[in-house]
This record gives C-alpha cells, structure tokens and sequence, in this order.
C-alpha cells in the first residue's frame, strides 16, 4: 500500500524528518508513537503532500505509483485520507456540505446519504447545518473529522491523535468507527484498508488491535515492533528506554 | 456648475440622456420574455409567483405593478404623489433634496419609482419583488422610491437593479425612503447586477419608530464602474436595524458603500455586516458608523475583506460614535487573504488548490441573513449562492 523509502523532509527549510523508512501493507493497520516535536504530524502531512512539507530526498510510494511530485488533491484522489487533530474553521460551508465533498458531491444540498452518516455518528441534523469545525467541542471534532473520512472511504487512512482529549463515551464510538474504517471488523484475509495513527497515550489501542507500532525520536523511526510489547515498554519507561530496549532485539526497520 | 457641486467627483449627469423610448404595458410579455434571464438574477421572477405583489420598471417607464395581496399598495411613486395628497410629508423627509448632485437631480428630474406600503397590521405573506432595469445605452434613469410599513405591519421586499446584456454604460439614481411605523417591520433585499461602464448612485434614507425592525440586505457581485452609497437608518425607541452587504468587486469596480446607523432613540439597536472580496483591480472602501445618542443602545459593526489579488484595493472605515454615556458600541475589522490551513484541509478532501479557493470565498460571501422569514431566507441565500458559483 505505502512504502516510504530514505525520506528527507523539510519545513520552512528545516528539516524535520531524516532518512525515513516505512512500509504499510495492505490491510496492516500501523500506529506512530513518540514525543511532542518528534516529526509524526509531518510525517503525515508529508505523506499527503501538503505544499509546505517538502521532500529533500528519498520517495513515496502509494500503490505501485511514486507520487512524491503529486499534489495533495492528486494523492486524495488515489485513495489518501486523513482525520486532523486541529483542523482549521471554514465560515460558510456547513458540515454536511463537507460531508458531501469528501463524496465528490458539490451539490451543496446535505443529502440522505450524509444524514444517515451523521447519526451514526451522534449528529444531530442541525449540527449538519453548522460551519466545519466553528465552535466544536474536542470530542465533536474527533467525531466529524472521521465522518468525512468515512463520506470519503479511503484505502489509506492517516489519523491524527484521534483519542486524544476525547472522553470515555465519545472514545468507544471513535474506536468503533475507526474499526471499521480499517477494516479491523472483518477477518485479516479480507482487510484492503490501510492506517496509520499518531497516538501519544497508545489509547485507541484499546478499542482496536493494531499490526505494528513504531516510536519515532527526533524526525526518525527509531524502533518498530509489536505493538503490544513497545506500548508497553512506553509505559514502563518512557520513549528513549523503550528505543533502547527495542534496538536490541530490533523486529523490522 | 453640476461638477462643482459633486464632491466624490463621481458621475457626471451631463453625459447621460434622460430620453427615454417610451415602453407600453402591452409590451409586457415581449419584454419579459427578452429580459427573462437578468430580471430572474436579480430575483425578480416575471411569473410572481410566491409574490405578494410585483413592481417593474424599464428604463422610464413604469410596466407592471400588480398587487397579490390585501392591504398591500404597489404604485409608482409619481402616481402615488398623486392619489395621496399626504404622501408630500414623505417625500424628502428621510432624505434631503439638497444633499449632493445627484439628489437634486432626482428631485428636478424624477422618473418615477416605485411606491410600495402595507397598511396597519397587514403582514405580507410571500415578498413584494420590484425590479428597476436600464435597457437603453447612454440613459440616466433617477428613480425616487418610498416604501411605508403602517403600524403593526410586516412588509418583505426584494428588489433587484440591472442593465441589459447590450448596455455598456448607464447612470442609475435612486433614492429611496423607507419608513417603519410603531410595531412594524421591513426587510428589504437589493440585489444590484451592473455593467463593467455603468455608475450608480443610490441615497438611502431609513427611519424606524418604536418598536419598529429594519433588516436591510444588499448584494452586489458583478462589477460595476463607480457606485457609491451611504444608506442613513435613524432608530427610535426600542427600534432595532441590521445592515448587511455582500460585496464581491472584480475587474476595474469602484465601490464606495457603508452604512450609518443613528441611534438617537433608547434602547435601541443595530449591527452593521459587511463582507467584501475584492479582486483584479477593484477599489473598494467598506465604510460604516455607528452614533449612540440616546439612553442604553447598543450596536455592533463587523467588517471583514478578503483579498485576492495585488492590485486590488479594501480600505475599511468602521467609525464610532456616542454622545452619551450609556451607549454600547463596538466594532471589528479585518483584511486578509484565504488563509493557507483552509486551502491545505479541503484539498485533503479532494479539492484542488482552485476549487479550495472558490468553495471558500463563496463561504465568506455566505452570511446567514438572520431575521427573514424562512422560505425568504432560503431564497436570499439561493441568489448568493448561485452568483457566487458563477464568480469562477
């Protein structure tokens, strides 16, 4: 699905990712561990192309195809999608038109399809008619960004700390939904999803199972393994033990 | 001598011809038929339906004014001056003839206008639509209009103002005096579609009594050499008034428009809603006063510019004023450019850079017009929506 080979990345000329390898497999579902500044927002933006995130060296591979010279609407397109953890205020398009976009419907009429959507994800019809993301709660934004992705259905899914800041109710519908945008719902035979969360507490991992987890320090990878054992390590020793740790004994790079 | 007078060396009267070919009223059809698409994107629908009354006027000549509802009066305003000897107390008091060239032109050279008044207590259940069209190249049309809402009473008006396809340059004057009586309440939608040469000048003068509301919305998207107006709204006791205008200026549009909001009674109340886009080489001057002068009122002015190219221009004046101590007024203002995170999160959604950039200026141009009835506001925001689509 994903295959990012001696990633270079730079922002406002700094550099913020160095020599970055990841693989994501079809139907894996990976989670990127790591400090506050440690580059894995980058790394996701980077991966979608944002015009500011740019590529010094190395490539990106998405289904065969190097689209490191891709626009971002280009990779979207390919069948790229992501959930924000601070997406921006836009007056005057309503959520259920977003909805509608993340379709390719620009009808701007909130159709039935979105309806149906939104309540699966406690939207009221009136939350629909309000400006994305203006005066939304933590927990509101967690729960729309993963309505478009799912109005979107990508093969690829990037998710920003989606648990984080999110309360215990709100947390098990989250889990729930992004189960099933990563196919985690269904036998690993039958899995095309694909997904890459950023989470700083590992909290999601306790509402679904993951394939892989990776700790990223300083704009690199610097272990990857089972998921269960480096939250773990985390846990008992924060970042850098567990890096020490897992070098060790080091699963795949 | 006219020159002289004119102190926004604006239009100059002299190059424009007040003779008009005359239109006759069984012309109607033809003439609806020809204009059909231009009256309908100024939201004038020639079938009137879901209309409480119809007002249309070509060039000089008054075509159609069509009542659909009782207690309702729809009139030119020439004929109006004429059936109601009291109308005179009106006329001029909201707006004085003497107030620059292009008023006392109205005032010496009035072609018609319209009349529109509900009588006490009735409330108008679809909007009145008045349309004022320049069909003829070269022509200054100086239109007086006067709208009365009696006490108790509920008046909806959409108005629209355009030019034929063929007209490259015209003068539009018109002034209009809106009176609110106790109780009542207006809102009025301008819907301005001109040509790249024609100039408009309209002199508004808004008076509202106790009790009485005034939502007064304007729309103006396609460009337009050099318009400029300055509506006046005076609020009595406990009165409130809104203004809102969506101005989207492109090409070589000169656009001077603000409001002033008088509050001189108590209590009173007033927000003044500006939104503009200015592009290509467009100079717009977004202007708007606020003046407390009577015990506990309050009002807000919100004026916000979206730029778009390097060789426009948005000069923004939001100005307040009290004279006494209990006045609340208060004001933001703000230029700016599309911001990139916006562009960046819809082309995460799909969107190219281009499509990002259009979905969002038509936001900005999407104000919820608050205080409309329903189904008029779905109408307002329909016509906003569909000349905003055309922006690309």
């Amino acid at each position: 699905m994903l295959e990012i080979r001696s990633l270079d990345l730079e922002v406002d000329g700094r550099p913020v990712l160095k020599d970055l390898n990841l693989t994501i497999k079809e139907g894996e579902s990976h989670v990127l561990l790591g400090p506050n500044g440690s580059g894995k927002t980058s790394l996701l933006l980077g991966i979608l192309g944002f015009p500011k995130y740019k590529v010094t060296g190395g490539s990106i591979i998405f289904k065969g195809e190097d689209i490191t010279g891709l626009s971002t609407a280009e990779r979207v397109k390919l069948g790229m999608g992501i959930a924000f953890q601070h997406p921006p205020v836009i007056r005057g398009i309503k959520l259920g038109e977003m909805v509608d976009l993340c379709k390719g419907d620009t009808s701007q009429q909130i159709t039935q399809q979105t309806r149906t959507l939104a309540k699966k994800l406690h939207f009221s019809d009136e939350f629909l008619e309000r400006d994305v993301n203006a005066g939304f709660s933590g927990g509101e934004i967690k729960r729309s960004e993963i309505m478009q992705l799912m109005a979107q259905d990508p093969d690829f899914v990037m998710l920003d700390e989606p648990d984080s800041g999110v309360d215990i109710e709100n947390m098990e519908l989250i889990g729930d939904m992004i189960g099933e945008l990563l196919h985690r719902r269904i036998r690993p035979s039958k899995r095309t999803a694909s997904g890459l969360i950023i989470t700083h507490l590992a909290t999601i991992t306790n509402y679904i199972e993951v394939d892989w987890a990776h700790v990223m320090l300083n704009g690199m990878i610097a272990c990857s393994g089972n998921p269960n054992r480096i939250i773990s390590d985390i846990m008992k020793g924060g970042y850098k033990k567990c890096v020490r740790e897992c070098q060790k004994t080091m699963d795949r790079i | 001598m006219r020159k002289g007078m004119s102190e926004d060396n604006g239009p100059d009267i002299g190059k424009y011809t007040l003779k008009a070919e005359k239109h006759n009223a069984k012309d109607l059809p033809e003439i609806e038929d020809k204009y059909k698409q231009a009256f309908l994107d100024v939201g004038y629908d020639p079938q009137g339906e879901e209309r409480s009354g119809s007002f249309l006027q070509v060039d000089h000549s008054v075509l159609c004014s069509k009542v659909m509802q009782e207690g309702v009066e729809i009139m030119s305003t020439t004929d109006a001056l004429e059936k109601y000897s009291w109308l005179s107390d009106y006329l001029w008091h909201a707006v004085a003839p003497e107030k620059d060239v292009y008023t006392q032109q109205v005032d010496r050279k009035q072609t018609h206008g319209y009349f529109l008044r509900t009588l006490p207590g009735v409330k108008t259940t679809y909007p009145l639509q008045s349309c004022l069209f320049i069909g003829q190249e070269g022509l200054s049309q100086n239109v007086h209009n006067i709208v009365i809402a009696e006490e108790g009473s509920e008046l909806h008006i959409i108005t629209g103002c355009s030019v034929a396809e063929k007209v490259q340059s015209a003068l539009h004057l018109g002034v209009s005096e809106f009176y609110i009586k106790k109780n009542a309440k207006i809102t009025f939608t301008m819907i301005h579609n001109w040509a790249p040469e024609v100039e408009v000048r309209p002199r508004s003068g808004i008076i509202v009594e106790e009790n009485g509301v005034f939502i007064g919305n304007y729309v103006c998207l396609n460009p337009v050499k050099d318009l400029q107006m300055y509506p006046v709204t005076y609020c009595g006791k406990n009165a409130r008034a809104t203004s809102q205008s969506i101005i989207y200026a492109s090409k070589d549009s000169k656009i001077d428009i603000g409001s002033k909001m008088v509050l001189s009674g108590e209590n009173s109340r007033a927000e003044i809603i500006s939104r503009t886009v200015a592009t290509d080489h467009a100079d717009v001057t977004a202007r708007g006063i606020l003046s407390g002068s009577a015990p506990n009122v309050k009002a807000h002015l919100e004026c916000i510019g979206l730029m778009l190219s390097d060789t426009a221009r948005i000069y923004s004046v939001p100005e307040l004023e009290a004279t006494v101590k209990d006045a609340e007024l208060s004001h933001e203002a703000a230029v700016g450019r599309i911001s990139e995170e916006e562009i960046a999160y819809l082309t995460a959604r799909g969107l190219s850079e281009e499509e990002a950039a259009g979905a969002i200026v038509r936001g900005f141009l999407n104000v919820d017009i608050e205080g409309l009835p329903p189904a008029l506001g779905a109408q307002v925001r329909q016509m906003i929506r569909m000349s905003a689509e055309a922006l690309e």
